[in-house]
């Protein structure tokens, strides 16, 4: 079987949930001997690039299991393909457009409006020894060689459609049984592909305009991601919660959408693990997220200033960074409890471990949550886990506590019980721990491997 | 000569109401919840059932006999909230063909923590019998069927002539149920075991359509029956009386099939029915019975795990009666009485994670999503005690 993945982000890289998913996937269709070519939009920047990010691309380089094996240059240093170390079967195709999974239209214009400030500011050879630098220090996923000389579309549309051209310039000479595309960013260039080659799509949907934007749904992401619901042969949800809106609001035949539930690999905590304490006698409870509404940061803030009237001995920490982060901050100041919450920004690697092995409770009290990837993340490091019943893993998730997003009464009632009473936490962990076992991406990667199966044995 | 003795529990918790830990008032029970579960229950199983049992008496003219145990938070329930089911067990005890059964009045664990308190529940709910029903129990039931050596010897010492225990095969070993037993220690009493076999064909597999042997028919049933002849004296037939309507809803034939049943068995002349104590005056025991460890009727293990099945459990369990000697120090009657009704054996059954991952067990009227908010629940309402033994 080959697929050819319309994928996000891979190591080090990841900002969320879709990068993880598309690794997690993809290598476990390596290790099960799928050939997979990976198509990785290569947006240069995160969310929140300065000029000083920017041309220290040593800061974000590549660690160890995103070594390069060996690589296909064109003429002119663009890099047509390469492949990593541990993934065998996988061959990676950058692109070099400006995407990256979360952002917004206000978001990405504002990027593309920093990145050509730092173009108009560098002089040509500013610019020239820039793109040298970067191209000898980062040997593979992030070069921050073309983009400053690239044209990027004037709004996110543009550029999701430029993507799509980019990709129909290579992929139909590529070979590969079934197509697989992962959100909406991709699903133009996946029905193109589909269309010139006839090869079965199936379109996977982690997360859809409904979550990211409540009822204010940008018109021209719900026509697309329709378009690719109902162009694809198969759609592959995250949850029955997703499911159900693929079928509701986007009116896709509910007999052509499965359920694959995302995963964790457990294996791959090489880092130190047991608790570390933050503070003597100082219980730590945890939110870990982009602070976004459809996280429900301020949830969380209304929440701990509950706990913190009955309890003192309490900081929250909120790890993550978003279009929310001040409107929370001040939030926080407001309520008075300013000093007991902690924000420390977007964590990557061993922080995100090192604040897991801290905290005494992960609470994850999103609005809307197609699955949610952090609190098995949680679970995996021995930590008890509260999850709002409006996520897609609370349908897959016994051993954890759950509450509706809205009701910080009982989110506060359970932070303190968990605080309170050591039984519960050893109950919750002791259970979790074997739970938590249960979602293993190979078992994700078999589901839409013999999906494969079907959809090309259609003839 | 096999004597069928049917005992059926009755018994309904006060159930809490969302007790958060931003609560003050003393008020713990959902009284909403607990009156529509009581007279849901009436509806389908009590009264029908009850109906069913006074016309099978009066049919067979006395030859059909029955035991009950009602637990004192049920009688007091059924007061409140549907006393037409008090009267229908009235009728029934006047009949002299009914037996009601000793137990702890508040269904507790009170045994395994608290002789004293044990010895207490236990009185009071014979003292309900009396006064409700004019009926003075000779023969013992622990909550859930828990037994062993200590208890069957302690309640022998409070003057009970029989006690009840599930027959499990890992203490009878190569024995049968059929038989009457004396515990090890203790001669004054005699051990009646649930014949767990036959009890769970109706209990449970009755509407199964998975089961061999679905559909049950009366004449089946009382085949079975007929192969203890011989074999044995009788026949334990120990169950939940939810069986009867709401566990096997009245659709799956299960009242027809108890209205069957009687003239089934009695149609072998060397049948009968018996009420438990008439079952312990007419049959000697066939040996002795070392059960050192503590056994019930719940579940596949049929032990204690599951209400001690994992730590929350035994910290709620704990945490409870360490609060015994300052409760009954206080003197105050409400506060003593909200402590009792908090020691009913299901607040604690609710917290059980053992099957929980399958989503299938502990189900019955359980007013919690998941152990893990019933435990926060108990400890919440707990706290709130402890505030009231402070003021």
């Amino acid at each position: 079987m080959r697929v050819l993945m319309l994928g996000w982000e891979f190591p080090p890289f990841i900002s969320g949930g879709l990068g993880t998913a598309c690794y997690g996937l993809t290598r476990a269709m390596s290790e099960e001997g799928v050939d997979v070519t990976f198509v990785l939009p290569r947006a240069v920047s995160g969310d929140h690039t300065t000029h000083v990010r920017l041309i220290a691309p040593a800061a974000v380089s590549v660690k160890s299991n995103g070594r390069v094996k060996s690589m296909l240059v064109q003429q002119g240093g663009q890099i047509v393909s390469y492949h990593i170390d541990s993934l065998d079967h996988v061959t990676f195709v950058p692109v070099d457009v400006e995407l990256s999974p979360y952002e917004t239209e206000a978001e990405y214009a504002a990027r593309i409006e920093r990145l050509n400030r730092i173009r108009h500011t560098l002089s040509q050879e500013e610019m020239r020894v820039l793109e040298t630098e970067s191209r000898r220090t980062d040997r593979s996923i992030c070069a921050v060689d073309s983009p400053l000389t690239g044209q990027y579309g004037r709004d996110l549309l543009a550029e999701v459609h430029r993507y799509a051209r980019l990709v129909t310039m290579f992929a139909p000479r590529m070979e590969f049984d079934v197509i697989h595309a992962h959100d909406w960013m991709t699903f133009p260039a996946a029905l193109a592909v589909s269309r010139m080659t006839g090869k079965p799509l199936v379109v996977h949907v982690h997360s859809t305009e409904f979550d990211r934007s409540g009822e204010h749904v940008d018109q021209r992401v719900y026509d697309i991601e329709r378009a690719g619901m109902h162009g694809a042969a198969h759609v592959v949800a995250v949850s029955n919660l997703t499911r159900n809106l693929c079928v509701s609001r986007y009116g896709v035949d509910p007999q052509k959408v499965s359920v694959v539930y995302n995963a964790i690999d457990l294996q791959d905590s090489t880092v130190p693990t047991g608790p570390l304490t933050f503070r003597k006698g100082e219980r730590l409870v945890l939110f870990l997220g982009r602070m976004t509404m459809q996280k429900g940061p301020d949830y969380f803030v209304a929440a701990a200033k509950k706990v913190l009237d009955k309890m003192e001995n309490v900081t929250f920490i909120m790890a993550g960074d978003g279009d929310m982060f001040r409107r929370v901050i001040e939030r926080a100041a407001d309520l008075g409890i300013g000093h007991k919450i902690l924000f420390t920004g977007f964590l990557r690697g061993d922080n995100v471990q090192k604040v897991f092995r801290m905290a005494d409770l992960f609470v994850m009290p999103s609005v809307s949550e197609p699955f949610g990837l952090v609190p098995l993340e949680a679970m995996s490091q021995d930590v008890p886990v509260i999850i709002s019943k409006q996520s897609g893993v609370s349908e897959v998730l016994t051993h954890v506590l759950k509450v509706d997003f809205w009701d910080i009464n009982e989110m506060a009632n359970k932070i303190i019980a968990v605080l309170r009473h050591a039984p519960l936490r050893e109950t919750l962990k002791k259970h979790a721990h074997f739970e938590v076992r249960k979602f293993s991406w190979r078992d994700a990667s078999r589901s839409c491997v013999e999906l494969y199966e079907r959809l090309t044995s259609r003839g | 000569m096999a004597s069928v003795c049917f005992y059926f529990q009755v018994h309904q918790p006060y159930r809490l109401r969302r007790y958060s830990v931003f609560d003050a008032d003393p008020y713990y029970f959902d009284d909403y919840k607990n009156a529509e579960i009581c007279r849901k229950v009436a509806t389908k199983c009590y009264l029908p059932g009850n109906r069913l049992m006074l016309d099978l008496i009066q049919r067979h003219k006395g030859r059909f006999r029955v035991s009950y145990s009602i637990s004192g938070v049920a009688v007091d329930q059924f007061l409140e909230y549907c006393p037409e089911v008090i009267d229908s067990f009235r009728a029934l005890v006047n009949t002299g063909c009914v037996e009601l059964l000793g137990e702890t009045y508040y269904h507790s664990l009170s045994f395994l923590y608290s002789r004293e308190e044990f010895r207490h529940q236990v009185n009071s709910h014979k003292a309900k019998m009396q006064e409700v029903f004019g009926y003075q129990p000779r023969v013992f039931r622990n909550t859930e069927l828990i037994y062993n050596n200590d208890l069957a010897h302690y309640v022998q010492d409070m003057g009970y002539a029989g006690i009840l225990a599930e027959g499990a095969d890992y203490i009878l070993g190569y024995r049968s149920p059929n038989f009457l037993y004396r515990p090890l220690g203790a001669d004054r009493i005699k051990l009646l075991l649930k014949n767990y076999r036959l009890s769970d064909d109706i209990a449970f597999r009755f509407s199964n359509r998975g089961w061999s042997e679905w559909p049950l028919t009366a004449e089946k049933f009382g085949r079975w029956v007929n192969e203890v002849n011989g074999n044995g004296f009788v026949v334990n037939l120990f169950m939940d009386y939810e069986t009867l309507g709401e566990h096997q809803w009245e659709d799956t034939g299960i009242f027809d099939f108890m209205s069957k049943l009687p003239e089934v068995i009695l149609e072998h002349s060397d049948n009968d029915f018996l009420r438990l104590s008439e079952s312990v005056d007419r049959y000697e025991a066939s040996g002795t019975l070392d059960v050192p460890h503590m056994v019930s009727w719940a579940d596949m293990e049929r032990d204690l795990s599951a209400w001690l099945g994992n730590s929350m459990q035994s910290n709620a369990l704990h945490e409870i009666y360490r609060l015994e000697r300052q409760i009954k120090e206080k003197g105050d009657p409400m506060l003593l009485h909200d402590w009792r009704r908090l020691q009913t054996s299901d607040h604690f059954y609710y917290m059980c994670t053992k099957w929980f991952s399958d989503g299938d067990v502990h189900k019955y009227f359980n007013p919690y999503d998941s152990p893990y908010d019933s435990y926060i629940n108990f400890m919440n309402v707990l706290d709130n005690i402890r505030q009231r033994l402070r003021h």
